[in-house]
C-alpha cells in the first residue's frame, strides 16, 4: 500500500506542474461542437439542482412557522427568523459553536506544526531508523479509528480526560498528528532544495530556525491545504466526541445537533433551523475558501 | 567533546520526532495491540481490565450470526451491500460529471461549488436535511411524486427502501470528492494523445474506452480504495437516519460500526464489541489488498 500511494503522489507531484500549461492549450485545440457543449451544460444543471435543492429546502424549512409545513407551500408565505431564536435560547448551540472552534483550532495548529517539522524531519535529515520510523507512522493509516474506540476509551477513563474542560483534549488526541498529513508533508518538502538549508547552516542558524524560517514559508500553500482539511475534518468529526463528551456542555456541534432531533422529534422547522446553524458557518468557510480547498484536493487527493 | 556534523544532525531529527514518537506508540500502535487484546478478554472498560476468555467474543458472535433476525448478520451483510451499491455509483456519477465539466470553461467553478458543498457538511446535518425531504407525506420528495401522479414512498421509513435511501444520500455526499480527484486526472492527461487519435481517426467513444479510461487507472483504484473503506465505516447517517438510531427498520439499515457502538456503548459489552471492531478491520484489510492486486495496471504513458 505504501508503495502504491507513494507512486501516486509522484505522479501527482509531477504532472501538477505540467498539466497547467497544457490545459491552457488543450481548451483552444480541441474541437468543442455546440450541441455537445449545450448538452453537457444542460446535465450539470440538472445534476446542479440536486445537489444544491436539499441546502435550499434546509433554509426554507427553517424560516417557515411549523403550520406551514402541513399545509405544503414550497417558498415560505410568511418569513420568520422566529424558529433561529427559540432554537438558540432553548439549546446550547452557542457552547457547542464554542466547543467546536476550540477542539478543530486546537487540532488543527497542533497538526500545521508536528506534521510539518516531522514531514520535514524525514524528507530532509538522515539518521539511523528512519526507514523503520516512517513505515511505523504510515502502518497506522492501515488501523481504522474504529478499532482504536475501546482502547481510547479506555485510556481517557484511566486518565480522566473524560471529566471537565480535559474533555477538550480527550475529544481533540487522536487527531493532534496525522500520518496522512506527515506523508504530504514529506512530500512536499522535496521541493526545497538543500543547497538552500545547508546556506543557512553556514551561516550559523540553528536546525529549529532553518526549518522554521526557510522550509516552513516555502510549503505555505501545501500547510493550508492540511490546514483546511483538518479543521473540516474535526469539525465534521462524529462518532469519538460522541463517545467522549458526557455532558452537554461538552458536545461539539455534530453530536449535539444529534441530541436535538432526540428532543424535538417531528419539530422539522427546529430540527432544520438547527442544521442550518450547524452546517452554515462551514458552508461560508468554504465557499470563501473553495479554490483553495478545491485546488488543494485535486493536488493532494487528501479526504479531509 | 565535539560532535560531528552528523551525529549533531541526528540528534536534530530525534528531537523533532520526540513528540510524535510518543503520540505514534502511545496513540496508535499501543491501543491497536490493546483493540486485538480486549477482543480475547471480557472487558470492563472503567476498571480497564477483564478476564483473558480466549476466543469466546468471537464465538458468541459466530453463533449471534447464527440466529433468527440476527443483528450481526445483518451489520455484515448491509455493510457489503453499502459498498456494492454505493461505491460504483458514486465512480461512475463521479466520471460522468467530471467528464463533462471538462467540456466547458464558463460556469465550471460554480458547478464544482455545487458538487463539492455536501462533502464539507456535517453528516449528521445532512442525515436530517434527508429524513426531512425523504419524510411520508410531507417531505419534498413525496409531494413531487404526488405533483406528477405517482404512489407516495415510506423511503427510509420501509426495510427495503431504506438502504437504497441512505446509500443515495452517501453517495450525494461523497460525490463531490470523486468528481474532484477525476477532473484533475482528466486534466492531467496530455493533449497529444487526443490529437494523435483524431487523426488516426478514432471517434470520440474509442477515445474514452482507449485513451481516457485506461489513464485515469490509478485513479480510479484510489477512488474505489477509498471509497470502499469509507463506505465500510458508515455510522453517522445511519445512526441519525434510522428510527431511534438502532439500524432500524427490522435491522435493515445497520452497520458494522453502529453494531459496535451499540453493544459497546449502550449495552457496555466491550470484549463483543472489540471482536466486532478486529473484524471489520479484517474485511476492509482483505477487501484493501484484493482490489489493490486486481484492479491496479501498470500504464504506460
Amino acid at each position: 500500500m505504501n508503495q502504491w500511494a507513494q507512486r501516486r503522489m509522484q505522479s501527482i507531484n509531477q504532472s501538477s506542474t505540467r498539466g497547467n500549461t497544457e490545459l491552457s492549450a488543450q481548451g483552444g485545440e480541441r474541437r468543442q461542437f455546440l450541441w455537445a457543449v449545450l448538452i453537457a451544460y444542460l446535465l450539470l444543471f440538472l445534476g446542479g439542482v440536486i445537489m444544491v435543492t436539499p441546502f435550499f429546502w434546509m433554509i426554507l424549512t427553517s424560516v417557515k412557522p411549523a403550520p406551514e409545513l402541513v399545509n405544503f407551500s414550497f417558498f415560505p408565505q410568511d418569513p420568520t427568523l422566529q424558529n433561529y431564536i427559540n432554537v438558540l435560547t432553548t439549546s446550547s448551540f452557542e457552547r457547542w459553536y464554542l466547543n467546536s472552534i476550540i477542539v478543530a483550532t486546537m487540532s488543527t495548529i497542533s497538526v500545521i506544526f508536528f506534521d510539518s517539522l516531522v514531514g520535514y524531519t524525514l524528507n530532509k535529515f538522515d539518521f539511523p531508523g528512519k526507514n523503520f520510523i516512517f513505515i511505523g507512522m504510515l502502518g497506522t493509516l492501515m488501523i481504522p479509528t474504529e478499532m482504536l474506540i475501546i482502547p481510547w476509551f479506555t485510556m481517557s477513563v484511566k486518565w480522566s480526560w473524560h471529566i471537565g474542560y480535559v474533555q477538550y483534549w480527550g475529544i481533540a488526541f487522536p487527531g493532534v498528528i496525522t500520518a496522512a498529513g506527515i506523508f504530504l508533508m514529506r512530500q512536499f518538502f522535496d521541493g526545497v532544495p538543500n543547497e538552500l538549508l545547508d546556506a543557512a547552516r553556514m551561516d550559523g542558524m540553528n536546525e529549529f530556525g532553518i526549518w522554521w524560517r526557510i522550509a516552513v514559508p516555502l510549503v505555505k500553500p501545501a500547510i493550508a491545504a492540511l490546514a483546511i482539511f483538518n479543521f473540516i475534518g474535526n469539525w465534521n468529526a462524529y462518532l469519538w466526541p460522541l463517545i467522549l463528551a458526557n455532558s452537554r456542555e461538552f458536545y461539539t456541534l455534530p453530536v449535539g445537533l444529534s441530541f436535538f432531533r432526540g428532543e424535538s422529534t417531528t419539530h422539522w422547522e427546529k430540527i432544520m433551523t438547527a442544521a442550518s446553524l450547524a452546517s452554515i458557518p462551514l458552508l461560508i468557510i468554504f465557499l470563501i475558501f473553495q479554490r483553495q480547498i478545491i485546488k488543494g484536493i485535486a493536488l493532494t487527493g487528501l479526504k479531509g | 567533546m565535539r560532535l560531528t556534523l552528523r551525529q549533531r544532525q541526528i540528534i536534530w531529527a530525534y528531537v523533532f520526532m520526540s513528540v510524535a514518537l510518543v503520540f505514534f506508540v502511545v496513540i496508535r500502535w499501543y491501543p491497536t495491540i490493546l483493540a486485538f487484546n480486549v477482543s480475547f478478554r471480557d472487558w470492563n472498560v472503567f476498571e480497564g481490565s477483564g478476564p483473558w476468555v480466549g476466543m469466546e467474543n468471537y464465538q458468541e458472535i459466530w453463533e449471534d450470526a447464527g440466529k433468527p433476525r440476527s443483528s450481526v448478520t445483518a451489520a455484515f451483510s448491509n455493510t457489503v451491500r453499502y459498498v456494492l451499491f454505493g461505491v460504483p455509483s458514486q465512480l461512475v456519477l463521479a466520471l460522468g460529471i467530471a467528464l463533462l465539466l471538462a467540456q466547458i470553461r464558463r460556469l465550471a467553478a460554480f458547478f464544482r461549488v455545487a458538487y463539492f458543498a455536501p462533502y464539507v457538511t456535517s453528516a449528521v446535518a445532512v442525515a436530517f436535511v434527508w429524513n426531512w425531504l425523504y419524510q411520508p407525506e410531507t417531505g419534498l420528495l413525496n409531494q413531487a411524486l404526488d405533483l406528477v401522479g405517482l404512489p407516495q414512498q415510506p423511503f427510509t421509513k420501509s426495510p427495503t427502501q431504506a438502504l437504497p435511501s441512505i446509500t443515495a444520500v452517501a453517495v450525494w455526499q461523497n460525490l463531490g470528492f470523486a468528481v474532484i480527484i477525476f477532473l484533475a486526472g482528466i486534466q492531467q492527461i496530455p493533449s497529444i494523445y487526443y490529437e494523435a487519435a483524431r487523426i488516426d481517426g478514432a471517434n470520440s467513444w474509442h477515445i474514452f474506452w482507449r485513451i481516457t479510461l485506461p489513464l485515469l487507472n490509478p485513479i480510479i483504484v484510489y477512488l474505489t480504495v477509498l471509497g470502499t473503506i469509507s463506505y465500510l465505516r458508515l455510522f453517522a447517517l445511519v445512526q441519525n437516519m434510522s428510527p431511534q438510531g438502532t439500524g432500524g427498520p427490522l435491522k435493515s439499515t445497520t452497520t458494522v460500526v453502529l453494531e459496535v457502538y451499540r453493544e459497546g456503548f449502550s449495552s457496555y459489552k466491550m470484549g463483543y464489541a472489540g471482536a466486532l471492531t478486529v473484524l471489520l478491520f479484517l474485511l476492509i484489510l482483505l477487501i484493501t489488498i484484493v482490489q489493490l492486486r486486481f484492479l491496479s495496471r501498470r500504464v504506460e504513458y
